[in-house]
């Protein structure tokens, strides 16, 4: 803390001089301190909130450990004033008095109809290459500049703003529809003192709103009272995070016993400003003269539903668009594709060329109009003056500087199309296409959960081909999230022995009550020795074993549920819990017998081996972060008081008194040691009868520590410690995590394809490692680092002793390679949490720097700051490290670590980045990472909403980066240096061209020649390549992961490739243009007849080049570029039937000689033979990985049909359905 | 429809698995050629096979093209020299109207020219194609008498002082090529047929039948040509032509055909009436006489063009030919693949 606080003065010092943005932010941190207390409240910031708090927030405390408890104390101070929200309790007039609070209407769509038109070209004006070509059909407006058609020069732009504005249209329509049902339900507000429904939107903030079971919240409201005597209200937050366990909520007791319809309720609440963290709220209310703190578990949020609660009064603090389900829905920030980044560089450099062609005929045209200056007035194509007024004028003529100028914008006009508009269009077409293949592939269908893969970002498809690096997310990605009770250490015994039941076998524990049967909804399996003991009373090892279940059963937070089934006499315990864990472990004690029936606040009704036994739940520590367990205190049947507690073994160790039963102790922590090497999650649980006068010293100061109005939380901890010590150890519970099908599988392969995979967890560190061996993440042939400390000092030293050791490793292995050709020794990372707050820490006071300093500095500037300042250095030391390891395993660590680690990488590396998560905690990861998957796994959709593709299983990644993502990439790669060749080989014909006509921009290609070129010539055959040609197939893409490499390292698209393409374009260029020249020179030929030879010559040219480059050839893509060839002539021809246009005839004319094909011959030949020459000498000396694959493909398809009539292409099997 | 099916579909609304097809699974039937050595020769040779005959054959035929080409332009004025007086003088005698154009230049034949031989005037250094020039017209005017007003694009030859217009208007029309040629040999006149000089096409539907021009070359300055103004424009076919503004600044057209032979070393004379301005700025005036092939007229390029292809794709496969020998790669050999390659080197 204190490193913290120095920085953080330090950082105030630096207030005064800081630019502005700085202070700006840290202007926001006072308001925004107050959140961060919450430190498990990760899954509902947004990534602006994330990156926010990474950038400049010093206060905020990545992990929980420590200094906590000042920060509670500190957290409970007044709310000021300004900053606060103060709500009327049931006085909406006064409440919206000063201040016009949001009503509760909402309002998702983007425009209404007045605004629709303005706002949505607003917003597709924020393209760049839209206004260059607004200004260019606006030039081409002007009379003096008219180049093309009027028409002619709009059409395309209007095209693409008119289907964009129809689909962004359509979807606010349908936001709109969704919005007005949802603004028109009807609920139940208090309206002079009694209870009248009323619609959603009129709803406003201070009303008291009363919500029956199952039915959805209107609004954020603080809770009053509810049907339970102890004010409990249990929720379901699907639609809000996405996890469908119940979760408690509790109304305050001083409102509980009021019943609004009877008796006036007043009160003031003064709440924080709205904000979208889902996890805090932060308020405290006056009521009858007393304050009371309300906190996150007081209030019920819009989108949630009520659950096992008959009703439940609120009062509403946040309303419509300032409720927090509202104010989350944002989405995640459009990310752009690192390709499009790079094509913009090279989009610059076109921009350039087109400057210099323009510069180039503008300035020819002024020195051609020098030369001739004595000769114009009566030149017969020139003709300066005017006669036919009476007064001779200047016709025309404006001057030799602005006919220059003219000139120029003219030349911008006529080869606008060297950027290439159509790509946009295109690129967008082709994702969306690439897409639907993505979305229908039947090898990334789930059947289990029947759910396809999704992509819910369009733009960045060509990203999958490029990553490089991989966090992910461990439990419910990796594993299934589905926890299984597997083996238990009961008193030091060992009980593992259980084997898997079959259904009909043994149908597990069930409970006969009144001929009705009970039974656990899920099966456990048990271990037949264990049971049988479970089943003595009266043994030592009975007791010890009944003790054991019945803190299972009772301590923790599960709400047991009957359910209906088919048949009326059986019905189904369901628990309902926020743990997983917490629920196997009540589902193993029903198996044993010890059946939770019946929770309460109050009490828990367990049944036991058939006896229904009450206990009194006097008291319930719950779990928190830093203590990492939880205890009941319980009142049994036979008076005695027990407490209870079941926590992580680091922690428990700590509060058991070894004197006890030292033996037994050991034994079981033998046994943890066992089970967390087989990668299960274990739980020690202990427990301590309390004497009388115990009981009543904890009882008061739990009663006191529970009313307190500030700083409870700390006081409860207090407590908890204080009644938490000297346990006996029962024993130890075992959970499996199981891995989720295919993931060594996958993981070896994202492995082999050079792809870095970080695992972040927040399970411990030995369980963290086993799941990395099972998963193959970690094989017995890496050399493990583990870096596990407690303070910066020492963080840094062991970073540093790994950086030595890593070069040694790399140094050693690099000689023994030499000598015996073995591989290379691949190192894995395996860091904690808490050592990553002390790296990511100094990455705050760093960022700060950086901005502080510059914008951004390259690695190499860093390090020579971190010559300065040495503390600086530690991150980026972590950065070095594990850019040299192949697997990182990060345990223990924070959900918003996780996105500090990604965003460490990210900007260090300069490399794609992917991360891949199911849960709320990893929706900060999932948008900081370039690319971000969500698993639409068991925790939810939180993950999805928030990610950029969605798929079921983590064994998908393979298919989707290997095969759809190299060929998103390839294809894409492909498509922009397509149309960057296509655009500029017809701009320089005209560009030649321009040379010939005294620079004066005439075309002999028709104006609706250069506008159809690159919508109808040319669109169609880019478009079907871009979609569907596959440079391999998937087999040898799944065969060969390394393939993977090409798109990693940028060889399909990058500067090199770019100048080469230009250089290519230029000859054919060249080729396309002087060909014709040349063969009519001095000849009766016509303008309009040698355009549509250049037309015709350009297009065939474009289409035969794609075709060269086409791997695959399908009947559509056949239909594609023939077709657009065929289309060609075609248009040529109806262009050239129209009389009133210059050109009448003149295709049919010169089409009608033979110089014409044989020039259209040896153009097409001529223009190619270089690129072919250069294809075929690359493909044989140089072939790249790509090339090879390819022809091992062939050649294996031949050899195979060769040697037996196998089916060779497992689709000729029966299809499959 | 059987049970069976009904079943099938509901399993179908109810699972999202995508629907079996090879479209979607991206595995429709495809053709995959790659460049093996021997379809790389095969190709080069087959290109280097087709391109030289048809080059050779483009060769001869321009050999066999019979062309006499005359500048007449210095000839037929009275000072030649590039002083500035004369250049005055030159620029006077043209603008005169009065003065007598009349110019003979005796040609001979210097092989057998087999009819038709096709008369051109060419003209070097006109810009037909510049762009104050060709947007000068009006096509509507020119098809059809409701749109005689229709003058705006023909600025500045659009109409004459009291707003009468001009028809046809524009500076192409304007500046129609003027001077005429009459050929005769020792003995007898040779006529040269002027009929069917223009496209058909520009007669039939892009001139006006019943357009008659108005107005036409009444004003100072005059460009050129003036028309017969009881012939309606689709039948001025010298209008017609020089309408069809040619591509490049070089550009010969049509004037007439001679639909008789020219033996060998026939002495010729033409009379020509040099008419047109062309000394107002640095152009060139030719008289061109010329037999016609398949590639046009006279014109070595093309058959240069693809013998040099030819020879450098026969090249080309033969370098190919013996790398391959020499130095073979086996296709498809996974020791090439660049991990495979790494670790072998290491």
């Amino acid at each position: 803390m204190d490193s913290n606080s120095n920085s953080y003065s330090q950082f105030q010092n630096e207030n005064s001089s800081l630019p502005d943005f700085i202070r700006n932010s840290s202007s926001q941190r006072s308001s925004s301190s107050i959140q961060s207390f919450h430190s498990k409240a990760s899954g509902g910031h947004s990534v602006k909130e994330v990156s926010f708090e990474l950038g400049s927030k010093p206060s905020v405390r990545y992990g929980s450990r420590g200094a906590d408890s000042e920060r509670f104390s500190s957290s409970y101070k007044e709310i000021n004033d300004q900053d606060a929200r103060l709500v009327y309790i049931n006085d909406p007039e006064k409440t919206n008095e000063k201040f016009e609070f949001a009503k509760n209407s909402i309002r998702t769509g983007k425009y209404s109809i007045l605004t629709f038109l303005p706002r949505n070209l607003f917003e597709q004006f924020h393209r760049v290459a839209y206004i260059y070509f607004l200004v260019i059909a606006i030039l081409n407006q002007l009379p003096q500049l008219a180049v093309f058609g009027r028409g002619a020069s709009i059409m395309p732009l209007a095209f693409v703003l008119l289907v964009t504005a129809v689909k962004d249209g359509y979807e606010d329509y349908r936001r709109h529809r969704s919005d007005n049902i949802e603004n028109n339900r009807l609920a139940w507000v208090l309206v002079n003192d009694q209870f009248q429904q009323k619609k959603w939107k009129d709803m406003r903030v201070g009303e008291i709103v009363k919500i029956s079971a199952n039915e959805t919240l209107p609004c954020d409201m603080v809770l009053l009272s509810t049907s339970d005597t102890t004010g409990v209200a249990y929720i379901q937050t699907t639609n809000l995070d996405g996890e469908s366990n119940l979760k408690t909520r509790y109304a305050k007791q001083e409102t509980q016993m009021k019943n609004p319809e009877k008796e006036k309720i007043s009160g003031l609440i003064k709440c924080e400003k709205p904000n979208r963290n889902i996890y805090g709220f932060q308020a405290n209310m006056e009521i009858d003269g007393k304050r009371v703190s309300l906190g996150p578990s007081n209030i019920i949020l819009r989108g949630c539903e009520l659950k096992n609660t008959s009703w439940a009064l609120g009062i509403v603090v946040y309303a419509g668009g300032e409720t927090k389900a509202m104010l989350n829905n944002s989405g995640a920030p459009s990310k752009r594709s690192r390709l499009e980044t790079h094509m913009n560089r090279e989009i610059i450099y076109l921009s350039i060329f087109l400057v210099v062609l323009c510069t180039i005929v503008s300035v020819c045209h002024g020195a051609w109009l020098r030369r001739h200056k004595d000769d114009l007035v009566l030149m017969q194509f020139y003709r300066k003056k005017d006669y036919s007024e009476p007064k001779v004028d200047d016709y025309n003529y404006y001057g030799w500087g602005m006919e220059i100028f003219f000139v120029f914008l003219m030349s911008v006009i006529v080869f606008q199309i060297m950027i290439p508009i159509s790509l946009y269009i295109s690129m967008e077409l082709v994702r969306v296409g690439q897409a639907y293949f993505m979305i229908r592939d039947d090898r990334m269908y789930d059947k289990a959960s029947n759910s396809r893969f999704q992509c819910r970002a369009l733009n960045i498809n060509e990203d999958l081909g490029q990553i490089k690096y991989v966090f992910s997310d461990k439990t419910g990605t990796l594993t299934e999230n589905k926890m299984e009770f597997q083996c238990a250490s009961i008193g030091g015994v060992d009980y593992s022995g259980g084997k898997a039941i079959s259904e009909d076998e043994q149908t597990g524990y069930s409970l006969r009550v009144e001929g009705q049967v009970f039974r656990p909804k899920m099966k456990v399996k048990v271990d037949p020795e264990l049971l049988s003991l479970s089943k003595q009373k009266h043994t030592d090892e009975g007791r010890h074993v009944h003790d054991f279940f019945i803190a299972l059963a009772a301590c923790n937070t599960i709400v047991p549920l009957t359910v209906e089934t088919s048949d009326p006499a059986l019905k189904l315990i369901d628990y309902q819990g926020e743990s997983p864990d917490e629920q196997a472990l009540v589902y193993a004690a029903a198996a044993y017998g010890f059946m939770l029936i019946e929770r309460t606040s109050g009490h828990i009704v367990i049944d036991i081996q058939g006896e229904r036994q009450r206990y009194n739940v006097l008291g319930l520590h719950e779990f928190d972060s830093d203590r990492k367990r939880m205890s009941v205190i319980l009142g049994c049947p036979d008076n005695t008081f027990k407490v209870f507690v079941k926590g992580a073994d680091t922690t428990m160790f700590n509060v058991i008194d070894r004197s006890l039963n030292s033996n037994t102790v050991k034994a079981t922590e033998d046994h943890l040691h066992l089970y967390s090497s087989k990668g299960l999650r274990t739980l020690v649980v202990g427990m301590r009868d309390l004497s009388a006068s115990e009981f009543e010293q904890w009882q008061s100061s739990y009663e006191r520590a529970s009313t307190a109005l500030m700083g409870r939380a700390a006081l409860l901890r207090k407590v908890a410690y204080n009644v938490e010590t000297s346990l006996s150890v029962l024993g130890a519970s075992a959970i499996e995590d199981k891995l989720q099908q295919g993931v060594p599988e996958a993981i070896e392969s994202l492995r082999n394809a050079g792809i870095r995979v970080w695992v972040l967890t927040g399970d411990k560190q030995e369980t963290a490692i086993s799941i990395g061996y099972s998963s193959k993440l970690l094989t017995s042939k890496m050399t493990q680092i583990v870096v596990n400390n407690n303070s910066k000092e020492s963080c840094k030293k062991s970073l540093e002793d790994a950086l030595v050791m890593c070069k040694k490793l790399t140094t050693d292995s690099d000689a023994t390679r030499r000598g015996s050709g073995a591989r290379k020794t691949e190192i894995a990372l395996i860091i904690d949490g808490t050592s990553l707050v002390h790296i990511l820490d100094t990455e705050l006071e760093e960022q700060v720097l950086i901005v502080y300093c510059t914008y951004s500095l390259s690695i190499s500037e860093l390090q020579s700051i971190s010559i300065f300042n040495s503390s600086l250095s530690i991150n980026l030391q972590l950065f070095n490290l594990s850019s040299k390891c192949t697997v990182v395993l990060c345990c223990r660590v924070a959900p918003l670590q996780k996105a500090g680690i990604v965003a460490l990488m990210k900007n260090r590396a300069n490399e794609m980045t992917l991360a891949i998560g199911d849960g709320a905690n990893d929706v900060s990861m999932i948008q900081m990472a370039d690319v971000g998957i969500g698993i639409s796994g068991q925790e939810g959709r939180q993950a999805v909403m928030a990610s950029d593709f969605a798929m079921a299983q983590f064994r998908f990644l393979v298919p989707l980066l290997f095969v759809h993502g190299h060929w998103n990439y390839q294809r894409m790669s492909y498509m922009i240096l397509y149309n960057f060749y296509r655009n500029a080989v017809f701009v320089l014909v005209l560009f030649w061209y321009a040379l010939f006509t005294s620079f004066t921009l005439t075309t002999a290609i028709t104006d609706w020649s250069s506008v159809l070129y690159s919508v109808i010539y040319t669109a169609l055959p880019t478009i079907v390549v871009g979609v569907l040609d596959k440079d391999l197939s998937r087999t040898t893409l799944l065969r060969y992961p390394q393939l993977y490499g090409t798109g990693q390292r940028q060889e399909s698209y990058n500067g090199k490739l770019f100048w080469v393409t230009i250089m290519d374009t230029l000859w054919q260029s060249i080729a396309a243009f002087f060909v014709p020249l040349l063969a009519y020179w001095g000849s009766d030929v016509d303008r309009s007849s040698l355009g549509d030879l250049w037309t015709i010559a350009v297009v065939i040219l474009v289409n035969i080049h794609l075709a060269m480059d086409v791997v695959r050839w399908y009947w559509i893509t056949h239909a594609a570029i023939w077709g657009s060839i065929v289309a060609t002539f075609i248009c040529v021809m109806v262009i050239d039937v129209l009389p009133f246009l210059p050109g009448y005839w003149a295709f049919f004319h010169i089409a009608g000689t033979k110089l014409f094909w044989a020039c259209l011959f040896g153009i097409t030949i001529a223009a190619l033979v270089p690129r072919f020459v250069v294809k075929i000498f690359i493909q044989y000396f140089r072939p790249d990985d790509i090339q090879i694959a390819r022809e091992l493909e062939k050649v294996e398809n031949s050899r195979e049909s060769r040697d037996a009539e196998i089916e060779m292409n497992p689709i000729f099997d029966p299809p499959r359905r | 429809m059987s049970s069976g099916d009904e079943i099938s579909q509901t399993i179908s609304k109810k699972s999202k698995k995508p629907q079996y097809s090879r479209f979607t699974q991206q595995e429709l039937p495809a053709c995959k050629p790659i460049l093996t050595p021997g379809l790389v020769i095969t190709t080069l040779i087959s290109i280097g096979i087709i391109f030289i005959p048809i080059g050779l054959s483009s060769l001869s035929a321009s050999e066999n093209v019979v062309e006499i080409v005359d500048r007449y332009d210095d000839a037929c004025v009275p000072s030649t020299g590039n002083d500035e007086a004369a250049k005055r003088e030159r620029l006077s005698f043209i603008q005169n109207a009065k003065t007598n154009k009349t110019c003979i230049r005796n040609l001979v034949v210097p092989k057998k020219m087999k009819h038709p031989i096709y008369v051109y005037y060419q003209l070097d250094n006109f810009y037909q194609n510049h762009r104050r020039y060709v947007k000068s017209r009006s096509d509507r005017q020119y098809r059809s008498p409701k749109y005689e007003g229709d003058t705006k694009t023909c600025d500045p030859e659009s109409e004459i002082d009291d707003h009468k217009p001009i028809v046809p208007c524009g500076l192409i029309a304007w500046s129609l090529f003027n001077d005429t040629y009459g050929i005769s040999t020792k003995s007898n006149p040779v006529p040269i047929n002027k009929k069917d000089i223009a496209w058909g096409s520009d007669k039939s539907s892009k001139f006006g039948s019943n357009v008659y021009p108005k107005n036409f070359q009444n004003q100072d300055p005059i460009g050129g040509g003036k028309l017969n103004e009881s012939l309606p424009l689709s039948e001025q076919e010298d209008l017609l032509v020089w309408m069809r503004t040619a591509a490049l600044p070089n550009f010969r057209k049509l004037y007439g055909r001679i639909e008789t032979d020219l033996e060998a070393n026939e002495k010729i004379s033409v009379v020509i009436q040099n008419n047109y301005n062309t000394y107002s700025f640095d152009s060139r005036k030719q008289l061109v006489l010329s037999t016609t092939t398949w590639i046009g007229g006279k014109n070595d390029f093309l058959g240069k063009a693809y013998i040099t292809v030819g020879g450098i794709c026969l090249f080309l496969a033969i370098a190919f030919l013996l790398t391959y020998v020499i130095k073979p790669r086996p296709l498809g050999d996974p020791a090439y693949l660049s991990w495979n390659l790494n670790s072998a080197e290491l």
